[in-house]
């Protein structure tokens, strides 16, 4: 025999459960604390993915206990219900699922993640795992034993039974497997519920861990997400490949009519132009075309003008539940918020969601909280290799008020929050950490985070002038009134007038009346000065109970009650100053305060104001 | 050593001009000789360093600043009508405790208003045993083959430093200066 035919002999297939027998890291079971992190993970997102297509608000429970040296797990939901025939597949079968061959936003992608959690309690116990489901109040309830053949990925049941229930539906998954609990990271089964929660403030979930302390997330609105739609695949990214075998299998008779009803965003017109730019007849049948035709046609398609893939089948968390999320985990000062819209890569749709948080108890010294979600999914790991950190240290936050020393993640007491959603979220890898740096989505969060930096510069802006004018506050209410009556009572003087120290110092109006006396003649002098960084226009009323005489410059006198009205219409600019002055009789004249109409009254200083 | 007559006018002169900036519609302010390390320049006649051209300016415009010239107000007012116009004094622990009665214008740690001391010494160009303000009662003593001589109550006395003084040394008056005290030898 040759050595190829001796070769030869020991080539075989691999199984799918085997290979990941093999390479647990990839699914997410490399370590011991993460193991029970990521059968919780899958299962929820199972639970949430199915209770919200069938609109109902997901009531979910996990139970971590210690058995000996392993962990129970238990994950429990109020969703569906699962039936009969599907069952065995859908938790002892990998790579089975309803969402693999679907254009659609789902948290769940491939059908790997209750089945890997399966396989791992398997491989390290070696028990089954118990699912319980029931899909009506009127029908029995469901209790399956299963492992998964390894050598064959196909599920073996080791016993079914119809048991009582009380639920009236839903599913309840129960696995022994080794792993280590672990609380106070934000890497843990609480961290990752608390992270669930933010996103899905329509959930309810509570956690009951190996020392019997109970957690519970409470709901905070009944409002469904909103509901995403499968779309057929967009001609933009689609791969060669790919297109021969749709073409293959299609049913279609017609290349012309192929194109319309395979695609999104291919209408009779666009396909026409394509066949014609291809060179190909549009009433021939598909399966006919040639692997140098396919190829014409993908470059046609990328000739064309075609419309974006369509938006609907994405849902966005919204800004208004993603605030209700937030605020019920943490004590803010500010939040703001960007939804971009929807854009495509690789013909996939995607839409990018920033939350930023900033304040209340926040630690203010340390680097930014970082919440990343895909579909609505927390990462926990690989932080550091996640297109969404990658866009946070691309960004110059020192633009926006905060520190960055070194570049990398700002610091202060901020949360950023972002979101992507999409038909098909590019991770890095199958256990799902990281989201790979595709340029356009990289450039989205970017843009996402830049929008919600303004508005945070806004706010710390605003938030320092205030606190500007609070201090200068403290100066002219507390301090100068003190010093002007400690100068005059050390120098034996009268108080002095503080008003046009305050009047610069808060950058007013300033307003200042001063008298003179005579023969029996009082000489009134008015200086009016603008100190505020803007032209003034405005009227100033001097009430005197007799009409005035040597009036510079010339006023007009109305008589008014007892009295006569003088009026002075005037305009300074910024830093400019005028004096007004007229004479009265000393005897019997009496005075009121001077008037200003048409200036706001924080920003007069020695007059009354009147609205104008 | 200053009379207090011309010792009240400098200080009714500083407290004065902060009245007349309030009265002229101008920001009060002080500004005052720099106190760093770059702010000192030889002076070869006196052989002694002295404060350079630097200044810097505090005015009410700051709630620090504002806040400083208040203090400054009634610690002038307590040297005024309290020390000059009683002929009393205070030691420097002393009027940091007496500014517990003064509201806003109360001083933090004594360490500020020892310095607010010193700026007065330096605006006016006075020195604290003018105000009547003397260190602790009980202040340093020295130890060393220095011969003084020193005006005290019961007539003139030459002292030497170590041969005249006991182990705890010679304890040294709040105020150095002729003609209380000469500087005779250093042998």
């Amino acid at each position: 025999m040759e050595i190829a035919e001796e070769l030869a002999k020991n080539q075989k297939a691999i199984s799918v459960a085997e290979f990941f027998e093999k390479n647990r890291q990839i699914l997410g079971f490399d370590s011991a604390p993460r193991a029970l992190i990521t059968t919780v993970k899958e299962a929820v997102d199972n639970s949430l993915d199915a209770c919200e297509e069938a609109g109902i608000l997901p009531d979910i429970f996990v139970q971590i206990a210690r058995r000996g040296d392993a962990f129970r797990v238990i994950i429990e939901d109020n969703g569906p219900g699962i039936v009969d025939d599907e069952v065995p597949r859908v938790f002892a079968k990998l790579l089975y699922g309803s969402r693999f061959h679907v254009l659609k936003q789902s948290r769940g992608q491939q059908g790997i993640g209750i089945s890997a959690g399966v396989l791992y309690s398997q491989l390290t116990t070696g028990k089954s795992t118990v699912v319980t489901t029931k899909i009506g109040s009127s029908r029995p309830a469901g209790r399956w034993e299963l492992t998964i053949n390894t050598s064959s990925n196909e599920p073996e049941i080791l016993s079914k039974e119809v048991v009582d229930w009380d639920r009236p539906h839903g599913t309840r998954v129960e696995l022994e497997m080794e792993g280590s609990y672990v609380r106070s990271r934000r890497q843990s089964i609480y961290g990752y519920l608390k992270n669930v929660a933010i996103v899905n403030p329509h959930a309810r979930i509570s956690l009951v861990e190996p020392d019997g302390n109970v957690e519970t997330f409470e709901r905070v609105t009944d409002q469904m997400p909103q509901d995403s739609y499968e779309i057929k695949p967009h001609p933009w990214g689609m791969e060669l490949g790919g297109l021969i075998k749709m073409m293959r299998y299609t049913e279609k008779k017609k290349l012309k009519r192929f194109f319309q009803s395979s695609f999104s965003s291919v209408g009779g017109i666009i396909a026409q132009d394509v066949c014609k730019l291809s060179d190909l007849d549009p009433e021939m049948a598909p399966s006919k075309v040639t692997h140098p035709e396919a190829k014409r046609l993908l470059a046609a398609f990328k000739e064309v003008r075609l419309k974006s893939p369509p938006t609907d089948c994405l849902s966005p968390i919204g800004e208004k539940l993603i605030r209700a999320g937030l605020e019920k985990e943490y004590r803010l000062d500010f939040m703001v918020t960007s939804k971009r819209s929807v854009s495509v890569y690789s013909g996939n749709p995607f839409l990018v969601e920033v939350i930023l948080a900033y304040g209340g108890n926040l630690k203010k010294d340390g680097k930014a909280e970082i919440l990343r979600f895909a579909n609505r999914v927390p990462l926990l790991y690989q932080q550091g290799g996640c297109a969404i950190t990658h866009a946070i240290e691309n960004v110059s936050w020192k633009l926006y008020s905060l520190n960055q020393p070194g570049g990398g993640i700002p610091i202060g007491p901020v949360v950023l929050l972002v979101h992507v959603a999409s038909t098909n979220i590019p991770f890095t890898s199958e256990s799902k950490d990281a989201i790979a740096d595709v340029p356009e989505i990289v450039a989205e969060i970017e843009l996402g985070l830049k929008e919600v930096g303004r508005k945070l510069r806004t706010y710390l802006s605003r938030k320092n002038a205030l606190s500007e004018r609070k201090e200068k506050e403290v100066i002219i209410r507390k301090v100068l009134p003190r010093m002007a009556q400690k100068l005059a009572q050390i120098l034996e003087r009268d108080e002095p007038d503080i008003n046009p120290v305050v009047a610069k110092i808060m950058g007013n109006l300033m307003v200042r009346r001063t008298f003179s006396r005579e023969n029996g003649q009082t000489f009134v002098k008015l200086v009016v000065a603008n100190y505020t960084d803007a032209a003034c226009k405005f009227k100033l009323h001097e009430t005197v109970s007799v009409e005035a005489d040597l009036i510079e410059p010339s006023a007009r006198v109305t008589p008014l009650g007892d009295g006569y009205d003088h009026l002075w219409k005037i305009s300074l600019k910024s830093g400019e100053r005028t004096t007004l002055s007229y004479v009265v009789p000393t005897d019997g004249t009496s005075f009121s305060d001077p008037v200003v109409e048409g200036q706001p009254e924080e920003l007069v200083t020695g007059a009354r104001v009147v609205g104008s | 050593m200053k009379d207090s007559i011309s010792t009240r006018k400098h200080l009714l002169g500083l407290v004065g001009s902060l009245y007349d900036q309030f009265e002229n519609g101008i920001v009060p302010q002080i500004s005052i000789p720099t106190r760093t390390k770059n702010n000192i320049e030889y002076d070869p006649n006196d052989k002694v360093w002295v404060y350079g051209k630097q200044k810097s300016v505090r005015s009410v415009k700051t709630v620090r600043g504002a806040k400083s010239l208040l203090k400054a107000s009634y610690l002038v007012g307590l040297l005024i009508d309290e020390h000059l116009k009683h002929d009393r004094g205070s030691t420097l622990r002393e009027i940091y405790y007496i500014s517990e009665n003064w509201d806003m214008a109360k001083f933090g740690e004594q360490s500020e208003s020892d310095r607010l001391v010193e700026d007065l010494e330096i605006l006016t160009e006075l020195q604290r045993e003018d105000f009547h303000v003397r260190p602790e009662e009980d202040g340093a003593t020295i130890f060393g083959p220095l011969e003084i001589k020193e005006s005290t109550r019961r007539g003139e006395r030459r002292i030497h430093c170590q041969e005249d003084v006991g182990e705890a040394g010679y304890q040294i008056p709040f105020i150095v200066m002729h003609p209380t005290i000469d500087f005779l030898n250093f042998h």
